[in-house]
């Protein structure tokens, strides 16, 4: 079959550099994957073009584009399956929220930064043992799909907070950090957990599932990033403005069974915190004028003391 | 076609046009809405009580599901976020038969059972798939020739497409494109519409939450939206609410109206604005509905 490669090139070492799309008509196999298709325009057509790649067996995370506007392994990703509307064409852009190099090669360092901020490494207390930390079989089972991240950049590129913040830790280094802080050798939690709870860690998560849609590997980091805010709550960082907003939701449910939008606003902020309340005031006056806020007595839901009952015993149970 | 509704907390709360519009839409569609099926349901948790407890969030959507069960009638929703985590949710429920069993024990004392048989759909599936586009068609009095719309889904009725079975239901991916070429209106394609609106961190990091409101809403602009159409009240609460922040932090006028699906779907079914509360937005329709080429 022919397919039209809609490639997006960058040079910064020619005279004009300014990206753009550059158009490749190659002649693919059916089974052929984009990464077979880029390495022929490579081989064949255009020895200029630059990628990375390596394994071209999903192991190696080398080869991590956009394709059609979505992240993910060029080599696993079969041209068949992902040709526009026209049957014909692909288009192809480096990874997104790193800085491009040449063409579809993006610089890791500042994904590389983020993975060493989380101290991706075993921290062990105690007396060491003659031989390996060892842990249970059954113990290790959570970390099984973790485990498997290829560090190929697929959650980084698409991450719709790292769009606006380039400070916001990132799928990858925070599932990096769910995998220490739930080994049971680890024994550097607290201090973990301060990192996760600060600026720029699992709060920022704005649960888009854009990361767990992406990862080619089952990773699931967002997954990663709630079962963290769990934890982090659970470890007593609770005078956050996410911790509280989680806090308040969960009560609003428990007591009234649906919530109660105007109380959630003013507890996640925090009453005390004049700054945003008064920051609030006017969306306050804005909503009032056009009559968009919720009513002024929140009533319980009919039958919310079956809510309660679910709330009591499924709470014990933790 | 009779559903048991689940208007979500957001329309009964801050966003009364979407109750008013839908109650209106669906009576000209012939859908018909089991208002009471529902009236004890619990909200979904909206992910975020799935954050402190996941168990507890797949009780109560169970609880709901067990409901609309009990009612007879397929569960219909009007809200992206309450699909997204009710599909969610469903989806752990029966790919384990043992786990739906400890979940039933908890719902026994109020008499409900999940049988598993609960299929929760958005008002925006349930057009594409239950009515059909042509049904659609065939109801509308008012063409919205000229009129310019970017689509802005929500996050959780595209991701995860597994829970969402996409690979069965093909149209889900374009079903709020298709929606807006049957009324007429064309459709302002931009790579934000399936992209988070930030309403989720809008009390944990406004700044960031404000950034991306300015970045769907001006990408859509330029690129020469009217308006943009959503079938979730929360993207709508921070692309509308907040657009004027967004404005200010970007130093520029923006003034986008966000309107709901079923508000547009009413103006092409002949409703009233009025009677749709599209007065009562923060960003002013005024223009738009005054704008507006109407042809029968």
């Amino acid at each position: 079959m022919e397919v039209k490669f809609n490639v997006r090139r960058y040079d910064p070492e020619s005279t004009d550099a300014v990206d753009h799309f550059q158009e490749y008509l190659v002649d693919m196999d059916d089974s052929s994957t984009v990464l077979d298709g880029l390495i022929r325009i490579r081989e064949e057509v255009d020895g200029t073009l630059s990628l990375r790649c390596s394994c071209r067996s999903a192991i190696c995370g080398s080869c991590a584009v956009r394709v059609n506007g979505e992240a993910g392994l060029a080599c696993n990703t079969k041209i068949i399956d992902v040709l526009s509307l026209d049957g014909k064409t692909v288009t192809i852009e480096p990874a997104g929220n790193l800085p491009v190099i040449k063409d579809l090669v993006v610089d890791f360092q500042p994904f590389w930064e983020k993975i060493k901020s989380v101290d991706p490494w075993l921290q062990p207390e105690g007396e060491e043992p003659e031989a390996e930390y060892l842990a249970p079989d059954e113990d290790m089972l959570h970390l099984a799909g973790v485990v498997s991240c290829i560090l190929c950049g697929a959650c980084v590129s698409d991450c719709t907070v790292m769009e606006v913040d380039s400070n916001f830790l990132g799928p990858a280094a925070l599932a990096k950090s769910y995998r220490f802080v739930g080994d049971p050798r680890d024994d550097s939690s607290q201090q973990r957990f301060k990192t996760l709870n600060g600026y720029g860690g699992v709060w920022d998560c704005t649960r888009c599932m854009k990361c767990v849609e992406v990862c080619p590997k089952g990773v699931a980091p967002m997954d990663r990033i709630m079962a963290l805010r769990e934890q982090v709550m659970e470890s007593g960082y609770k005078n956050t403005n996410g911790a509280r907003h989680a806090n308040e939701f969960t009560n609003s449910i428990k007591h009234s069974g649906w919530l109660d939008e105007k109380k959630l606003v003013i507890k996640s902020f925090g009453i005390f915190n004049i700054k945003a309340m008064i920051g609030l005031i006017p969306l306050a006056i804005r909503s009032q004028r056009a009559g968009k806020v919720p009513p002024i007595f929140h009533k319980n839901i009919p039958g919310v003391e079956n809510v309660r009952r679910i709330f009591e015993k499924v709470e014990t149970k933790k | 076609m009779k559903y048991a509704f689940y208007p979500g907390c957001v329309s009964r709360g801050a966003c009364p046009e979407l109750y008013s519009a839908t109650i209106e839409v669906c009576r000209i569609l012939d859908i018909e809405l089991n208002e009471e099926a529902l009236k004890g349901a619990s909200c979904t948790g909206a992910g975020v009580l799935q954050e402190k407890n996941l168990r507890l969030g797949d009780t109560l959507n169970a609880r709901t599901f067990a409901m609309a069960e009990k009612s007879g009638n397929p569960l219909m929703t009007i809200c992206s976020t309450c699909q997204g985590v009710m599909s969610q949710a469903n989806e752990r429920l029966l790919a384990d038969p043992e786990y739906l069993a400890s979940i039933n024990e908890d719902l026994k004392e109020e008499g409900l059972e999940y049988k598993g048989t609960a299929d929760p759909k958005h008002l925006l599936w349930v057009i594409v798939e239950d009515l059909g586009i042509d049904f659609l068609e065939s109801k509308i009095v008012n063409k919205l020739n000229g009129l310019k719309l970017a689509p802005f889904y929500g996050c959780y009725i595209v991701r995860p497409t597994k829970a969402l079975g996409f690979a069965e239901n093909s149209g889900r991916k374009q079903a709020l494109e298709m929606v807006i070429e049957s009324v007429g209106a064309e459709v302002v394609d931009f790579p934000g519409k399936t992209l988070c609106c930030g309403f989720p961190i809008l009390t944990i990091n406004p700044e960031n939450s404000v950034n991306m409101v300015a970045n769907h809403t001006i990408d859509a602009k330029d690129r020469g939206a009217d308006a943009m159409v959503t079938p979730c009240p929360l993207c709508h609460l921070n692309l509308d609410g907040y657009q004027p922040n967004a404005a200010s932090a970007r130093k520029r006028e923006i003034d986008l109206p966000i309107i709901h699906l079923p508000q547009l779907l009413g103006l092409a079914l002949g409703i009233s604005p009025e009677k749709m509360r599209l007065n009562k937005h923060i960003v002013s329709t005024k223009k738009l509905l005054s704008e507006l080429v109407i042809s029968p």
